[in-house]
């Protein structure tokens, strides 16, 4: 190798290097900005806004657990996120197994019209929606926003376990019809058992987007004992007087969830992401 | 007998699907179809001594009068800039990892972190950042740049660009995943041989990569596109609430203080009609990206 080009190839890592870097430390900031405000008093936090924390003090936590019906928030966030993630999921695969394994006529309209609705975003049909819910007696109750999220979980929830089911070989299930297996038969002793990855997948990437949503729980949860973790967070921006390392402590404690539920299911989540999107 | 046990066996065989399709069906009707025809039929009304009148398009002319409205327009178009911007670093990204350089797969973990933070919470987060007072402008300070220390997110003219700033930082890692996703599944061969070729890395970012990644590219930018035109409410009450004055007022944030602040539905669900129109056509665009990536693998 020349050593023009060796002098060249040194300069790419190093460019690479670098700018890989300065993205990851700007990614990471706020994050790092979080984690040492929290442990912070406000008066460590107004003269030295980036360094360490210098007295690793835990009362912001308590503030925040004080604070603002933090426990009831936090419960509210768990109920919705857990119902609509798992009637999401049964009724998904129900429909992804019709699409998959069963012959009906419009089949393939039908999936494009689900698919289609993968995209179409919320806030147009809050208007409508909240119209019908409040005729139905359905705002600030558990269940009506539970079947908000659900329906919107939905379309990526069959699309995703569609393909999935897609991949489970027919000659399994062929096998099973000839043994005398009915169809539910089929779907619950045979398709999901097999498709525990997907379902995990699924589970992960609905949970972290109901856990982070924020529109339809201002909307549908408004009375002050049913409001979401997100929608207290989101208020106390409008406040004149923030506490903001009590504040931060409270933003930690709501993210560390998203990050246990991202550390156990990385893997599965980005398939998710990724499986989600063309090939 | 056995002919009847046929019969009975076909027509289960076509009511099952059914039977399996019915729940999602009656929860997509309830959430998707019934309020998308009932947003039609309440962009047309007004009501008037507690009952709706028909009034044709009397609420699409007046909010195509309404500044607040247009300047919400105007801002959600002005905000499409972060996409060029997220595809651009996304696929340097994307590219520069796939090097494999070292630590890569930290990199992608760190790099991916901010697309999983809530909105909320990064958005609060970054406002203490922008903040008059804040870590930024203390910086700035500390290192002599006094003269570029500013309200980020309380002045006119940098509250928008300061928005656009964060929604880049928090979308971007989606389209590294993707990109990077779709590099891992390119077969090394391809690679490898035009390596032996005596490409250098830039042509084979050209002729290889980048070529391979065109769909990806295509389905990423579509997304943005729609996430831009119609998800970033969030951000927006988060940071700003839509001011100063309304210089950060977007579509959503329109209809979400219409319908629901000032109580105006039939303007709000007017506004809603012309965002699902204009997102349709970029929805249309992504299936029949869909379709034809599908049609190229499995026909079911």
């Amino acid at each position: 190798m020349k050593p023009i080009n060796r002098l060249l190839g040194f300069l790419g890592s190093f460019i690479r290097q670098a700018l890989v870097i300065s993205a990851t430390l700007l990614s990471l900031f706020p994050v790092y900005f979080m984690i040492v405000s929290a442990f912070k008093n406000r008066f460590e936090y107004i003269e030295d806004k980036w360094g360490f924390p210098k007295s690793f003090n835990l009362v912001n936590f308590s503030t925040a657990f004080a604070g603002e019906k933090f426990f009831i928030r936090f419960a509210n966030s768990t109920i919705l996120t857990v119902g609509s993630v798992l009637i999401s999921l049964f009724v998904a695969c129900l429909a992804a197994y019709a699409f998959a394994r069963l012959e009906f006529r419009g089949k393939r309209t039908l999936f494009n019209i689900i698919l289609s609705l993968m995209v179409v975003p919320p806030v147009v049909m809050i208007v409508p929606l909240f119209v019908s819910m409040v005729r139905w007696k359905l705002v600030n109750t558990y269940h009506g926003t539970i079947l908000i999220y659900t329906g919107l979980l939905l379309p990526f929830s069959i699309y995703l376990m569609t393909n999935f089911f897609r991949t489970i070989p027919r000659e399994i299930i062929e096998a099973a019809r000839i043994d005398g297996c009915s169809s539910l038969g089929i779907f619950w002793s045979i398709m999901m058992p097999l498709s525990a990855p997907a379902l995990i997948t699924l589970i992960v990437v609905n949970a972290l987007w109901v856990w982070n949503e924020l529109l339809i729980a201002l909307v549908f949860m408004q009375k002050d004992e049913l409001k979401t973790l997100m929608v207290g967070i989101a208020a106390l921006r409008s406040r004149n007087y923030v506490d903001i390392p009590a504040t931060m402590a409270g933003l930690l404690i709501a993210t560390i969830p998203i990050v246990i539920v991202y550390m156990f299911g990385q893997r599965y989540f980005i398939r998710g992401l990724t499986g989600g999107a063309v090939k | 007998m056995s002919s009847l046990a046929t019969q009975r066996y076909k027509l289960s065989r076509k009511i099952e699907p059914l039977l399996f399709l019915a729940p999602a069906l009656i929860i997509i009707g309830f959430i998707f179809a019934y309020p998308i025809v009932r947003l039609t039929v309440l962009s047309f009304q007004r009501p008037f001594q507690g009952q709706m009148l028909f009034v044709g398009f009397t609420n699409f002319k007046a909010i195509f009068k309404d500044e607040v409205f247009l300047r919400a327009a105007l801002n959600n178009l002005t905000l499409l800039i972060c996409v060029p911007i997220m595809v651009f670093f996304a696929l340097i990204l994307a590219i520069f990892l796939f090097d494999r350089i070292r630590g890569w797969q930290f990199y992608r973990t760190t790099l991916f972190l901010p697309y999983l933070l809530p909105i909320t919470v990064v958005g609060l987060i970054f406002s203490y950042i922008f903040q008059l007072s804040g870590v930024l402008n203390d910086f700035l300070k500390a290192i002599g740049l006094d003269m570029f220390v500013f309200d980020w997110l309380g002045s006119t003219k940098l509250a928008l660009p300061t928005l656009m700033f964060v929604i880049v930082w928090k979308e971007v890692g989606f389209g590294i995943i993707l990109f990077l996703a779709r590099l891992m599944s390119v077969e090394e061969e391809l690679f490898d041989a035009a390596k032996i070729d005596g490409a250098n890395w830039w042509r084979l970012q050209f002729h290889i990569t980048i070529p391979q990644l065109a769909t990806t590219i295509e389905f990423f930018t579509i997304i943005s596109i729609i996430t831009i035109l119609s998800w970033v409410f969030g951000y927006v009450y988060v940071m700003t609430g839509g001011g100063p004055g309304n210089a950060t007022m977007v579509t959503e944030l329109f209809i979400y203080q219409t319908g629901f602040r000032y109580n105006q539905m039939n303007i709000a669900s007017a506004v809603s009609v012309i965002l699902l129109l204009v997102t349709g056509i970029f929805i249309f665009l992504e299936l029949r990206l869909r379709e034809r990536s599908v049609a190229l693998e499995e026909i079911p």
